[in-house]
């Protein structure tokens, strides 16, 4: 043992793989953080186990880590007995709006600030930056009123709306449009394209990472938005799944499974594309805080 | 391409965004602040009550319970989340390969997931007769605890709950301002026979101070506008004693039917997040300087 931090300083210098097998400390602190990892992740697995048991494997007053009797009726019963297929068909027509909207809307207008000149360039460039200050949740009784007013509550577009004021895609957008060297643009000028052929055919195949990092993070919002939906959506007819498995839980009684099998089909369409994307979900984040990955 | 026509092209450009900014942002914006000197029911006219509304608010005792409750989440979460997150991305980035990945993964999982189903998922880990957590609280406390309905146990367990879902936000943000760092740096310290603990407070604490303030003032603004966990782990509670400021705005205007009143507490959820909002400018900026 006291040999030992001698040789890692000796060889580390030439091989740095060489020092994590030779040091102890490490190494504790990597079975750490695989239990760490375990424990973070079993809540999850609990739950998604659950929902493959019987019930009455589910009230055991022992904890059992793999179902006796694997069974799928939990799925079947909120397939068949819930309104989920309905609510999933809610939450994607939404979800996809609100990601393609707020995609495009946000690359124009970045676009535009970016790369053209116009009055009131900078004032708008102020005001999207200004907008964070604004708590969107502050405006819900606003955006109650608003929707009334034009018959919309209720709907998909009621929904989609007030769900597509996203000033950080255009901040993102602006920042990487400006970053680009100026010789794409007069070139593409000199060639008789007009302003909408540039974005589409020059800019934003160009910067086609960042728009899926946009769009997915997009999307995995707007599948999971909350509370917006909760209120504009009056009927179980208009609810996202997001908020359908939070508003059947009586008609289960205690049926923890079967609420948790609904819990697994909301979670699982943001799941696999976060697998999917995993780089872009990260480029996203970092994007959006303003940090450099 | 002349100046009037980049002009004209810029104009059709923007103008979607705008369109939904202009009806969706700023005019709700402004209609909130009139709205909050009315005493408007949720749909309909209202009169003009000047300052009655926020006469009333100083004094209502409920708006104080949801600030006290508001500010005394944040105190659970925004600290306490910052570290735990940098701890775990410090465990992550030491390793390599699928094994980050996989481990990454694990982390940041729950953070994906919506509301609701990370609600679903504790409420039956934290279930007073069959939720496995009852196993951790009962040799602890002598018996099982209704986490969600004592006011004692509710707010920790909401912030815990809190902190296991969101963090993964934070630990991406630490492995990007970890990744930043030089590995040189670590190699001159190495060299010089520095421990572990040297290392993380003379290289790593101090070069990773300006990711530490960016989490924690986005986490600070984050957990202000705290609703959905609270509103959902309280539902058939007594939602009086645990109520927070946007739940506050939601009770008032959706369920009393008082748009004008709840829109005045909108209005002070507002003010407060403005003055939040300049400290976090002005982190920021500390930071551009430094």
């Amino acid at each position: 043992m006291t040999a030992a931090p001698t040789t890692t300083v000796a060889t580390g210098v030439k091989h740095p793989k060489a020092i994590r097998y030779l040091d102890i400390g490490g190494l504790i602190l990597t079975v750490l953080t695989v239990f760490c990892a375990v424990i973070w992740a079993f809540p999850l697995y609990w739950a998604a186990i659950t929902t493959f048991k019987p019930e009455h494997e589910i009230i055991l007053p022992y904890v059992e880590l793999w179902p006796e009797n694997f069974t799928l009726s939990a799925y079947y019963h909120v397939i068949f007995n819930t309104k989920i297929g309905i609510w999933y068909v809610n939450s994607v027509v939404t979800a996809v709006s609100v990601t393609v909207l707020v995609v495009v809307m946000g690359a124009a207008c970045g676009y535009a600030i970016s790369q053209l000149q116009f009055s009131g360039r900078r004032i708008l460039w102020w005001t999207i930056l200004a907008s964070f200050m604004v708590p969107i949740q502050a405006l819900i009784i606003n955006h109650f009123i608003l929707m009334a007013q034009v018959s919309l509550l209720n709907s998909w577009l009621g929904i989609i709306l007030p769900q597509l004021i996203a000033p950080i895609v255009v901040i993102v957008y602006k920042q990487f449009f400006d970053s680009l060297p100026r010789d794409f643009r007069e070139a593409a000028v000199i060639d008789g394209a007009n302003h909408f052929q540039l974005l589409f055919k020059v800019f934003l195949p160009m910067n086609w990472g960042v728009t899926t990092a946009l769009a997915v993070i997009t999307f995995i919002g707007a599948w999971n938005a909350f509370l917006w939906p909760f209120l504009a959506a009056q009927s179980e007819n208009m609810m996202t799944i997001a908020v359908g498995i939070t508003q059947v839980s009586d008609a289960f009684g205690i049926y923890y499974g079967r609420e948790l099998a609904g819990a697994m089909m909301a979670g699982l369409p943001v799941a696999v594309l976060y697998l999917l994307f995993q780089r872009r979900v990260t480029q996203a984040i970092t994007l959006a805080a303003g940090i450099k990955g | 391409m002349n100046r009037r026509s980049e002009t004209t092209a810029a104009l059709l450009l923007i103008a979607p965004f705008v369109a939904v900014y202009c009806w969706l942002f700023i005019y709700p914006t402004l209609q909130m602040v009139y709205l909050s000197f009315t005493n408007a029911p949720l749909i309909g006219p209202g009169e003009w009550t000047g300052l009655r509304n926020f006469e009333r608010l100083f004094g209502d005792r409920t708006f104080k319970i949801a600030v006290w409750n508001t500010f005394y989440f944040v105190v659970l979460t925004v600290v306490p989340g910052t570290l735990v997150g940098l701890g775990i991305a410090l465990m992550v980035n030491r390793l390599r390969g699928w094994m980050q990945s996989m481990i990454l993964a694990a982390f940041f999982l729950p953070f994906i997931l919506p509301v609701s189903v990370v609600y679903l998922v504790w409420n039956w880990m934290f279930d007073i007769q069959f939720g496995i957590a009852q196993y951790v609280i009962e040799p602890i406390v002598g018996e099982p605890v209704a986490v969600f309905r004592q006011k004692a146990w509710f707010m920790p367990a909401v912030a815990l709950v809190t902190i296991w879902w969101t963090n993964g936000f934070n630990i991406l943000l630490f492995l990007a301002g970890l990744r930043n760092i030089s590995p040189e740096i670590y190699e001159a310290a190495e060299l010089e026979g520095a421990g572990r603990w040297a290392v993380f407070r003379k290289i790593t604490w101090p070069l990773i101070w300006p990711v530490t303030v960016l989490v924690l003032t986005i986490q600070l603004i984050l957990q202000l506008k705290i609703f959905d966990q609270v509103y959902l782990f309280s539902l058939g509670g007594r939602t009086q004693t645990t109520m927070v400021l946007v739940q506050y705005i939601f009770q008032q205007a959706f369920v009393n039917n008082r748009g004008g009143y709840g829109a005045t507490v909108a209005l002070a959820l507002f003010v407060i997040i403005i003055a939040f909002s300049v400290m976090q400018f002005q982190a920021l900026r500390l930071r551009g300087e430094r």
